[in-house]
């Protein structure tokens, strides 16, 4: 029997302690892990937790993080609570083995702390490997500091083994400035948390000998379709399960989370749609941009990347106030316009409002993202709404030096 | 909101003494964040490490600051930092030093015009005398405390015993004479 760990009321941790604790709380039985910055202290702490009797789990030592993920895959179809952390590369080396745990339903938590891919190298946090992920079949939610990260990453196993989702699960919290910053975090007690997640529910358990099954089969032209058409459902239907969780998790705790968190959109002119960390540093912006200059500026955050959240986007978009939005991307758009952009303007197109959309690329490599960036961005929205139309290039990059970068233009407001 | 600025080597222990100040702080109910950037960086390379303190909730997650208060944890880093960067009218800086303040001063031109906000403790002698080894981190909280009149010295004593428990009474009892010869010797 695990020992209990002894929490104070209000703790100092950072994002990579959160979610140990949250791992340890949730009593995974497996961690199979091949650390990489900036995620290591995730499943180094697991592993000192295992060392010193506060779980009841093994940790498993592999050679790679394509190991490290099939390691967790055939400790779920064996029948335990798994989980394991990876950052970038890692993330990258996973990839092929991302749409295993997928395909073969099993609900494994991925705590990703994000950081950029290589080259040139580099260890800070952008979005390019959650970006990478995106289409693997998981559900992706993002943490914005280090009490997300606890708190998601518990949400994160309740929503997954759910009987009627049974997906895997990633957690994203950005490189160094959640998974390295120490705040106030108000943890759960142990017994408190483990009630909460509750008792893993094994599915077709390989280790239940009575019931032979097969785990990852082939299936070609005559199958394949209707697994990929179920996976694809299944995880279209589990954003009914993810309200009731977070809607539980805020009976539990009072911290309230929704699929898309919106701010000060009820009046907004112009809004910014944003991921990650970057979401509370935008929403200090629009206060101050409101209080200071009277600029009425809201925020978008999705909560859930995936699946993503189409019905609640256009809704926030879909307002009469709401003259321009600008999308921000922190990831190496490789050709094209950035993710988050394409994914807001398909969701906008079908909203009778159709506000004015723009894409910054900003962030990349860790590159700092300060208030007045973010307030200098906004006011450009309300110089594009003011204009009626839109008054710089579609896609611009925020904070690169050299020369000014930008691509494609439109004189058309709506 | 208070905005603090380390500049530290790596190995100094200016994470550690975040964390150690963070901990503390969060004790009397306030909001804290202490972070650095570091990772890829190797012992005795320049970095920094930062804290924001708060009544209400820090929502400010962009390493640019205009630090309240700057500490210098290595001697030659206030030669060959930026340590005036991004500072205000009332920013006030804490050098670790062996020299006089005249003399650290009349070498710093930055420094020249804020003489009065310029404050000196030589943080490597005194963990040398006390912890037996250069570890600038804890001393520089003691001079912390007397410059910015955050928290009666025992009652800072006593919290950041309980932030140290995982160590030796010996070493937990060096940091404490650490704090206050820091706190008495700061000029």
């Amino acid at each position: 029997m695990a020992k209990e760990f002894d929490l104070n009321e209000v703790e100092v941790w950072d994002g990579n302690y959160a979610a140990s604790q949250a791992l340890r709380q949730a009593q995974v039985d497996v961690v199979a892990a091949y650390p990489i910055t900036p995620s290591t202290p995730i499943v180094e702490n697991y592993g000192g937790y295992e060392a010193n009797g506060y779980v009841d789990g093994q940790f498993v030592m592999v050679e790679s993080e394509h190991a490290a993920m099939s390691g967790c895959i055939g400790a779920a179809a064996s029948g335990g609570r798994v989980a394991t952390a990876t950052s970038s590369q890692g993330f990258a080396l996973m990839a092929e083995v991302l749409y295993q745990a997928s395909g073969m339903r099993l609900p494994i938590v991925l705590t990703v702390v994000n950081r950029a891919l290589a080259s040139p190298l580099n260890v800070r946090g952008d979005h390019s490997d959650m970006y990478l992920g995106r289409d693997s079949g998981w559900i992706n939610t993002d943490a914005f500091n280090s009490q997300e990260a606890y708190d998601l990453t518990l949400c994160a196993f309740k929503i997954g083994e759910n009987l009627d989702v049974r997906l895997p699960v990633m957690v994203h919290q950005d490189g160094f400035t959640t998974s390295h910053k120490a705040q106030n975090v108000k943890p759960l007690k142990d017994a408190e948390a483990y009630k909460f997640v509750g008792d893993y529910k094994p599915v077709d358990d390989m280790l239940d000998f009575t019931r032979p099954v097969t785990h990852g089969a082939q299936t070609e032209e005559d199958w394949h379709f209707e697994h990929k058409a179920r996976q694809h459902k299944a995880l279209m239907d589990s954003t009914k399960v993810i309200d009731e969780v977070f809607a539980e998790f805020k009976t539990l705790t009072g911290r309230e989370y929704k699929r898309v968190e919106s701010y000060m959109m009820e009046d907004a002119e112009v809004a910014m749609v944003v991921l990650g960390s970057s979401v509370e540093t935008a929403v200090l912006a629009a206060q101050e941009l409101r209080e200071k200059e009277g600029v009425k500026v809201g925020v978008i955050a999705p909560r859930v990347f995936r699946p993503f959240p189409f019905d609640l986007i256009r809704e926030e978009l879909d307002r009469e106030s709401l003259k321009a939005v600008v999308c921000m991307d922190k990831s190496a758009p490789g050709g094209a316009m950035g993710a988050l952009f394409n994914e807001i303007s398909a969701a906008s197109l079908t909203t009778k409002a159709r506000p004015m959309i723009t894409n910054y690329i900003y962030g990349l490599g860790g590159r700092d993202f300060s208030v007045e960036e973010a307030q200098r961005i906004m006011k450009e929205q309300k110089a594009h709404a003011d204009a009626g139309h839109i008054t710089t290039e579609i896609q611009q990059f925020s904070g690169v030096r050299g020369p000014k970068l930008g691509f494609f233009e439109t004189r058309r407001g709506k | 909101m208070v905005e603090i600025r380390w500049h530290s080597r790596a190995g100094q222990g200016a994470v550690t003494g975040a964390k150690g100040l963070g901990s503390v702080v969060a004790t009397t109910g306030k909001e804290v964040q202490a972070y650095a950037l570091y990772g890829s960086a190797k012992r005795g390379a320049a970095m920094n490490a930062y804290n924001r303190i708060d009544d209400k909730p820090i929502k400010n997650h962009a390493t640019k600051m205009n630090p309240d208060f700057v500490l210098v944890i290595d001697p030659a880093l206030a030669f060959s930092d930026d340590i005036t960067k991004n500072d205000k009218e009332n920013t006030q800086y804490i050098i670790t030093t062996n020299l006089s303040k005249d003399e650290l001063i009349s070498q710093i031109p930055a420094l020249q015009d804020k003489t009065d906000r310029v404050h000196i403790v030589d943080a490597i002698q005194i963990s040398l005398d006390t912890i037996g080894r250069s570890m600038p981190n804890t001393p520089i909280l003691g001079a912390l405390m007397k410059v910015s009149n955050m928290y009666e010295l025992d009652f800072f004593l006593d919290n950041m015993k309980k932030v140290l428990t995982k160590f030796p009474q010996k070493i937990i009892d060096a940091n404490m004479e650490a704090i206050t010869r820091a706190y008495n010797e700061v000029k």
